[in-house]
This record gives C-alpha cells, structure tokens and sequence, in this order.
C-alpha cells in the first residue's frame, strides 16, 4: 500500500486529490477510538439519569447497589461538593449579563431536564455496572415543566431555576440602530415567523471517556474536539494542575459541535479516578447521548424585511427567541449571536439588527452544531429573500443579484459590523444557473402543473463567517468568549529528512494529516509520505485551540505553513552556507534547495537536516536543529460562499418531498486537496437537508424526550439521499498567505432553505406560501389542507404568520 | 450474573474458545474479549449498523446477537476483510474514493457492502443506495461510500468479498446451532 500517488517532490502536493494519510487504520479496523482504549485496573462507571424533565430530589438510596460484590463506589452530587468549580460556561459578553446556574457534573437537589444525571455507579464491568446502576432508588417530587420558549418567557411559567424570577436568560443586540426607521420607509415591509427546531449531533460514535489516575497524574481520554480547553477547563473544575494533567482525543468518531464542549462526563470520570486511584471509563449509549450531548438550533425567530418594489432590501430586523435549554454548557447563550453576524448574508442591506432573548426550558442545553447560529440566520435570510420576492410578485433568482453585494465591493463593510474578505456573489451564482436550466426547469414545472404535479425549485445563496479567530474581535475584550482564538503548529524535521507536524487543531474525519501534509511538504521540500501529522493531545504538541467553527485549515493550516516557512527558511541558509552561495540565491525547486540558475548544485532536506543536527558546518551563531514553531492570530475572520439550488416535487396527496436534484457551486477559496473538500461538502448538505427534511428533536408537553434513539431521530441513510452535484469556484482570501478559507460548515449553512423555498416553490399554485421544517408528508399535508380551507392544518401562526397578522 | 457457557467461535478463520455470561453480545465478546476494536458501537436499537459483522457469511448487526448464538459459527470482522498486506476491494475502493471522513461507520459500511455484492454482484447506484439503509454514516453524505461500492463491485481484482471460509468449529452449545447459518 503506497499513502500517496506520486507527484512532483517537494513541490505541487497542494490542489492535488491525494488520497488520505489517515485511512489505511481506518479501513482495516485498526482505529483507535477512546472506547477501543483498554487501561490497566479500568472499572465502569454507569450513570443514573433523571427520568422526569424537572423535580426536586427528595432522596437517593444507595445501599442496594453499595452492598453489590462488584460495585466500588456509588455517588450523588452531594457526595462530591469537594470540586473546586462548576461546569464552564464561556462567553461572558461586555456590559450583557448572562444568568447562569451553577452546573455540576451531578444534580444537586434537583433535575432540570430528562437525563439529568443524578447518580454514578461504579463497577468492574460494564454489565456490572449497568445492572447496579439499576439498583440505585431515587425520589422525585415533580415540578411543572416548561418545553415551550415562547411559553417560557410569559408571567407565570414554571421557572427552570427559581433563584432568577425569569426564564430568560439575557438580551444581546447587534448592528443597526436606525432599523425602525429604515423599514418604516420601505415600500413594503414583508413579515415572516420562521421556527427552527432543534436538532442533534449525532456523531456514530456515542460520546466517550476514560480517566486514569495515577501517581498524581492524570490523563483523561475523550471523544473530544477540543482536548487543550477540556484540559484548561477541567484543571479548575478539578483542581489539577495543567501540567499534571493530560487529555488525549484518540481517534474521534464525529463531532459536528456535540464534542465542542466541556461535560459533566468527563469530569466525573477524572473526579472518580482520582478518587479511586485506578482507571474509570464510561461510554454513552446511543439513548444517553440523544439526552445528553449538546442539540442544536432551537430557535424561533420573528424577521421583518422592507422592500422597494423593485426588490432592493433596505433593511432587516431578526428578533431571535433562543430556547437554550436547562443549563448553560460552554457557548450556550453565544450561538444566535454567531448568526447576528451574518444577518446580511449576501447582500447590500443598509440597515440590518438582530436582537436576541435566551429563554431557559426545561430540555437538554443547546450549543454549537454544525454551523452554530450560522444555518439559522441564513435559513431565515434565505426564507425571508424567496418570501419578499414571491409578495412582490419578483423572480427570485432576480432579486438576489439585485441585492447582492458586488464584487468590487470587496472587502466589503456591513451592517452587522464585520467586514467580509473577498466574495463574487453574482460569478456563484451565474455558475450554478449554467448547470441548472432554470429557464428549461420553469417550462417544465409549468407543464407539470398542468398534469397536476407539483415540481418546486429553492435557491440559497450563503455566505458564511468562519476561521475562528481573530482573538481581539472574539476575546474577552470583543464579542466576549473567554479565550484566545489563535492556532499552533510545530513543524520538526528529523535528521534522516522525515517531519513530524504538530497542530493544535484536533481533527475528527476531516482529513487535517493529508491537507496539512500536503501544505508542509510542498513549504519545505519533502512529500506527503514523509511528513507525520500528530493532534489531539496536550502532552505531545504545544497548545492549541481545537477543531470548530470551520478553522482548522484558516487558522491551524496557515499556523502549520507558517512554521513550515519558517523551517525552509532555515534550511536555505544552510543550504548556502554549504554550497557557498548566498541564501538569496537558494530556490525550492523539485523538492531540492539549490543555487538559482545552476541546478547541478544542490541539496535536499535530508542532507540540510542531517547538517543541522551535526553542526559541524552551519552559519555562526545559528542555533543547531531543524524544528520551527508558529503561534498565528489572524487578521480577520474568513468569508466563504456559495450558491445551492434543489429540486423537488410534492406529491400532494400524500405530502411527500422527493429531492430529485440538488445543485451547488462553493467557494472556499483555492483548494488544498479537492477531494476533501468534496467530501466536507456532501456531509454538510446532509446534515442541512436532513434538518429540513427529516431530523427533529421532540419533547413531549411534559418534557420527555420523543426522540431518544436512532428509531425516533430520523437520520438520513444513503437511500433517501440523491447524488449530489458539486462545483466549486476559487476566489482567494486576503486573510491568509494561502487564500484559504473554511468549508466543513458551509454544506449545512446552505442546505436547509434550498429545501424549504423548494417546496413552498411547489405548494404555491395550491396556495401555500410558507412552511416550516421538517417539511415531513404530515407537515405538508396539513399545510395544503389549511391552504385549500379545508381545516386540519395547524395554526395561523405556524404557517410564517405572526400573530396579529402580516402586512 | 456468574454462570457461564462455552463458546467456540471461529472468528477470522481462527478459533477461539471461552467462558461468557449468556447475555454478552456477539459485539461485546468481539471488541472486550478479543480486542477485535474494528466492530463498532452506535446505537441501541440495532439502526445504525456499526457493528455489522459476518455470521457465517452473511451480514449481522452483532449489536443484536448473543454470543451464545454464534457458538459453533464461522464470524468474520473488519480485522479480517484484508489479507495481508492487500486490501479488501472494498477497503481500496473506500480509500480511494474518499469513502470515509471519521471512519466510525466504516468497518460496518463495508462489511454491510460485501454482503450486498455477494448477494448482487453488478448492482445499480439505487440497489447500492437501498443496499446500504441498514448502515448509518453522519459524515460522509454516502455519496462517495456509494461510489467505493459500485467501483469495488466493478473491480478487476475482486474475487471474493471475504477471506475464504475456514471451517466451522464444533459447537459447544446447543443454543448456537442454526442461528445465521
Ligand atoms: S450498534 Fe448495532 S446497529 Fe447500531
Ligand atoms: S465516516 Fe464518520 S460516520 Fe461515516
């Protein structure tokens, strides 16, 4: 087996399709995924779950599972008052006050939502441990639930934490203040409730940890995607030193933001392998997991977008009601304000302001998944675009060229108060247009209808911010998240010519070890074969920032070519030094630093590296070794885009959506390994049509989770999906000396109103002029039914009308 | 849970005896007792197919089988898709087709799809899609996995979807007899 198909040395790897470094263990069953670790003296811990959605704990017998041969010890969070600080929650924003229950890894005399942990049994197996876990008898004494956000923040709801008086959880702003203004003068101002519902993660492999405590170490296994902040974070909680203290993210089986987080798990795991001075582990079903790893989304947002008649936007207002769930975990209340930031989305507004209300319910906490605040406000801006022009009776597709930003604008300011770094909104979309037929489509659909088929077509044009980072824009300082945003990278070549690559981003499928290969070897003169990349451990590389909010590449790739600069660099000079030139006249070329113009002479990494770790002939005064590390901060976030289109035809009686055709042309800037990239995408269109289509987190009136396995949450599999057809085009970053930008996210940003403007394309004629999602055949279905008057649809307010009526 | 039964098992062409609790999982004894780690865990209610293995030649979810039923069965796993050195075509084809971004889902996806090649050897982009509805995948999209497939299906070097069969052990339990034989 070769890792890589040959290119030319040391030069040209990046933009090839090269296949992963990472597969070859992958493909042969010889992953090594946190579960899959086995540890000397591990014992099983099984954790008891509230089965109510909120009550007081009135009391915990333990003594069955106690007096178990096999049980080692068993907990409540009274047991465990001796943890120096509660679970962590990040964002602390200047002059907001969030309010912020103390969360502990367990309850402490009550439950806020279903699978609230309670207890924790431990055992010497797993069995062991799940049948004691069984014998642990606990008390409740209900409370009433509130599921409902906007139920939530009336007078009289139950409250989630008594101690507040309010469900609500703070208000946050952003952008314009003249907006009343500005949609009072608008011809036209266009109304819309768009509900958002929540979603899960639902990464394969369940969440899982395993703590071993020795000598006064710890280290702490953990299906993570951020294993130094897990590490920063714990070492409070615990109170352990970060430097006894090390975390490790093995092989990580998806994430999509439900690993973006710091749980009670994890630190319940390090508190009971201290406590007992051996391993203890603990793996989440699938069940456990649906209870209790972050959901996403969960919002219900009011907008309002004023029109001319000739379809120019001139301002728009989002009030986002964002159901957060029970507690805080890290970036709960921050993600409806990530999406404040592109409320412009593509265009030319001049006047734009999102205002956000965090309400508490009594559910699991919501947090960063896939897109994080960035699918909802682009679903809402792209809803709101398709909805304006049908009122106004424009073409879609004409109204957003109207309104885009051009393409000489860039860097372009916006309302919002970021500025976008370069984009060719009209060149996407022109592009997508090509592959679609639109005109040859609307024929079509026309004729359809006649036969009394409903085809429809729904168009998303997105833009995205990503590339976490800069720090001074989202620091304690700026938008007010407790940390730095900057990335790592140690590039270290060994002496016989081999590197090893060190990145604080802690990948988790993304294929960071082929990508950042390709960008080392090419930067120094070596092949993807011979550069290792190594993440996902404190202990083995210098800090880092982790994987998230599409900013591996951006920050950690760029951190990564940086060093890599930085070590070519070095070896140039003694390059010339040894082939007495100056090191001006050095050149990469073909993977050999030789003399410009006299390619006979020259040298190659080995024998420079070999120099430098025997330095018997290198510049005087240059420190022997070569081995660079880089620390970048960025300037400015990156902007990627693109423009997606799905077709779709209804079948009105029964309400079902067939997608039979889903188009987009992305832009992320030029490519490093197109494969990759393809693969980012494909993924994150299933998560955003998966959403729109399919996927839904349900609680019951009183709180029970509906949704709680894989029979109740609706993941796509590969028979409900089309085959996708992907197009790219490259329009660089400034940001970065690669030009590059995110692309992990920016699938599922877009999918979800290509979907839904697809269907209300299609409903139209039958008088349906908005529907929320999951479009499932029972939603649509009532949806006509209301349309045609025939009165088992569902209420006004959930077909987009706000209550008191649109304009 | 203390009494046990003996199981002989030949997983990988290789027989293996022990002692388990009548209740351990067929994914159980592979993953905790014999290290075999390829087999996955992501449900538990037998929908996402992580754990699809081989039970005398034909796919099982092993999250939904009790040890005790393989006795005297012939199993395959990921661990012994390859021989050597050489990929499975079905590994190749997943390589090299960017079938895989976590790979968490990936030892059950191509054991699930050798299954449906041995059942249909030439199958169309649809039978692969259906083909695959047992086996769940959050980061790929499946488009590429179904392009590994249709290649693997298409590849000149395949010959057979597995390992040749070794023979079946002996059973030691009656409870094992029959089942996905
Ligand atoms: S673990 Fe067996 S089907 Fe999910
Ligand atoms: S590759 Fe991650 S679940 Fe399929």
């Amino acid at each position: 087996m070769s890792t890589v198909e040959a290119g030319p040395t040391g030069n040209g790897y990046v933009g090839q399709a090269i296949r992963r470094k990472e597969d070859p263990p992958l493909i042969t069953g010889k992953g090594r995924y946190t579960d899959d670790i086995v540890l000397p003296g591990q014992l099983w811990a099984a954790i008891i779950r509230s089965p109510e959605a909120h009550a007081r704990i009135v009391s915990i017998d333990k003594s069955a599972a106690e007096a178990r041969d096999d049980v080692r010890i068993v907990l409540t969070g009274e047991d465990m008052t001796d943890l120096q600080a509660p679970l962590p929650m990040a964002w602390v924003p200047p002059g907001v006050e969030i309010k912020t229950p103390e969360h502990w890894p367990l309850a402490r005399g009550k439950v806020c939502h279903v699978g609230d942990a309670v207890a924790v049994v431990v055992a010497d197996d797993k069995y062991a441990a799940v049948d004691a876990a069984e014998d642990v008898i606990v008390e409740y004494d209900p409370l009433p639930a509130v599921v409902d956000v906007e139920e939530a923040m009336k007078d009289g709801s139950p409250l989630v934490h008594e101690q507040f008086g309010t469900n609500i959880t703070h208000e946050w702003g952003l952008g314009s203040e003249d907006v009343e203004e500005a949609l009072a003068a608008a011809d036209v101002v266009v109304e819309r409730r768009v509900v958002n519902h929540r979603t899960a993660g639902a990464a394969i492999e369940p969440r899982a940890v395993a703590a071993d405590y020795r000598a006064g170490q710890l280290t702490l296994y953990t299906a993570t995607q951020i294993p130094h902040l897990v590490r920063l974070q714990l070492a409070g909680c615990l109170g352990i030193a970060e430097e006894h203290f090390r975390v490790v993210a093995p092989d990580v089986g998806g994430g999509f933001g439900s690993k973006l987080n710091v749980y009670g798990e994890e630190c319940l795991m390090a508190y009971l392998s201290r406590r007992l001075e051996t391993p203890v582990r603990w793996t989440a079903t699938r069940s456990e997991d649906m209870q209790a790893a972050v959901h996403g989304r969960d919002q219900v947002d009011y907008a309002r977008m004023g029109m001319k008649r000739d379809g120019t936007i001139v301002a728009l207002h989002a009030k986002l009601i964002a159901d957060l769930g029970a507690y805080q975990q890290l970036l709960t209340p921050f993600i409806p304000s990530f999406g404040a930031f592109v409320m412009s989305g593509c265009y030319k507004i001049p006047s734009v302001r999102t205002d956000i209300v965090g309400v508490f319910t009594n559910k699991f906490p919501t947090d960063a998944i896939r897109g994080a605040g960035r699918p909802e406000a682009t679903h809402l801006i792209e809803v709101m675009v398709d909805q304006a022009a049908a009122e106004l009776g424009l073409d879609p597709v004409e109204v957003r060229r109207k309104n885009f930003i051009p393409k000489e604008d860039f860097p372009a300011d916006v309302a919002p108060g970021v500025t976008y770094d370069s984009g060719d909104y009209h060149g996407s979309l022109d592009r997508l247009l090509g592959t679609l037929d639109y005109e040859g489509f609307r024929a079509e659909q026309a004729r359809a209808r006649e036969e009394g088929r409903y085809l429809g077509i729904g168009f998303s044009t997105y833009m995205e911010i990503c590339g976490l980072a800069p720090s001074r824009a989202v620091g304690p300082s700026g938008v007010g998240i407790q940390a730095g945003f900057w990335e790592s990278a140690v590039v270290r070549v060994h002496p016989s010519g081999g590197a090893t690559v060190w990145t604080g981003t802690s990948p988790h499928g993304q294929g960071h070890d082929t990508g950042f290969a390709q960008i080392v070897a090419d930067r120094i003169g070596s092949t993807p074969e011979q550069v290792e990349v190594i993440h996902g451990d404190t202990d083995r590389g210098p800090f880092g920032m982790g994987t998230y909010g599409s900013r591996s590449l951006a920050v950690g790739g760029e951190s990564v070519a940086r060093a890599a600069l930085k070590v070519a660099d070095k070896a140039k000079k003694i390059a010339a030094h040894l082939l007495e030139a100056a090191p001006d006249d050095i050149e990469l070329r073909d993977g050999r630093y030789q003399v410009k113009g006299s390619p006979d002479k020259g040298l190659t990494l080995a024998d420079i590296s070999l120099a430098a770790y025997v330095p018997e002939n290198i510049p005087d005064g240059m420190e022997p070794g070569l081995d660079e590390t880089n620390f970048y901060d960025p300037e400015n976030f990156v902007f990627p885009f693109g423009a997606h289109a799905a077709i779709v035809e209804v079948d009105a009686e029964t309400g079902k959506v067939d997608l039979k055709r889903y188009v987009c042309v992305d832009d992320c800037g030029p490519a490093i390994n197109p494969m990759l990239i393809d693969g980012q995408v494909h993924g994150g269109i299933v998560h955003g049509v998966a959403q729109a289509m399919y996927e839904q987190v349900v609680y019951d009136d009183t709180g029970q989770l509906v949704t709680g396995t894989f029979v109740d949450y609706a993941l796509p599999t590969a028979a409900e999906m089309p085959t996708f057809e992907t197009d790219r085009t490259e329009t660089p970053s400034p940001v970065n000396s690669m030009g590059v930008k995110g692309v992990g996210e920016a699938g599922t940003i877009a999918a979800s109103p290509t979907i839904v403007n697809a269907v209300t394309d299609a409903l139209r004629p039958l008088g349906v002029n908005h529907i929320d999602m999951p479009v499932t055949p029972l939603r649509v279905w009532q949806a006509i039914e209301a349309a045609q008057g025939r009165g088992s649809g569902p209420r006004a307010s959930e077909q987009g009308v706000p209550e008191g009526g649109a304009q | 849970m203390s009494s046990t039964v003996g199981v002989r098992i030949s997983v990988n062409g290789e027989v293996r005896e022990h002692e388990v609790e009548p209740r351990l999982l067929l994914v159980h004894y592979l993953r905790d007792r014999l290290g075999l780690t390829g087999t996955h865990v992501g449900c538990d209610t037998t929908n996402c197919g992580a754990c699809t293995v081989h039970l005398n030649g034909e796919a099982v979810k092993s999250c939904t089988v009790f040890a005790v039923q393989a006795d005297g069965a012939e199993v395959t796993t990921i661990e012994g898709m390859a021989d050597g050195a050489e990929l499975h075509p079905l590994q190749e084809a997943f390589w090299k087709n960017h079938g895989l971004q976590c790979g968490y889902c990936t030892p059950g996806m191509i054991m699930a799809a050798a299954d449906l090649l041995q059942r249909n050897p030439d199958p169309s982009e649809s039978e692969v899609r259906h083909g695959l509805e047992g086996n769940l995948c959050r980061c790929t999209g499946y488009q590429n996995i179904v392009r590994a497939v249709m290649e693997a299906a298409h590849s000149p070097q395949r010959t057979t979807v597995g390992p040749p069969p070794p023979e079946k052990p002996e059973a030691r339990e009656e409870v094992g007899k029959g089942v996905g034989a």
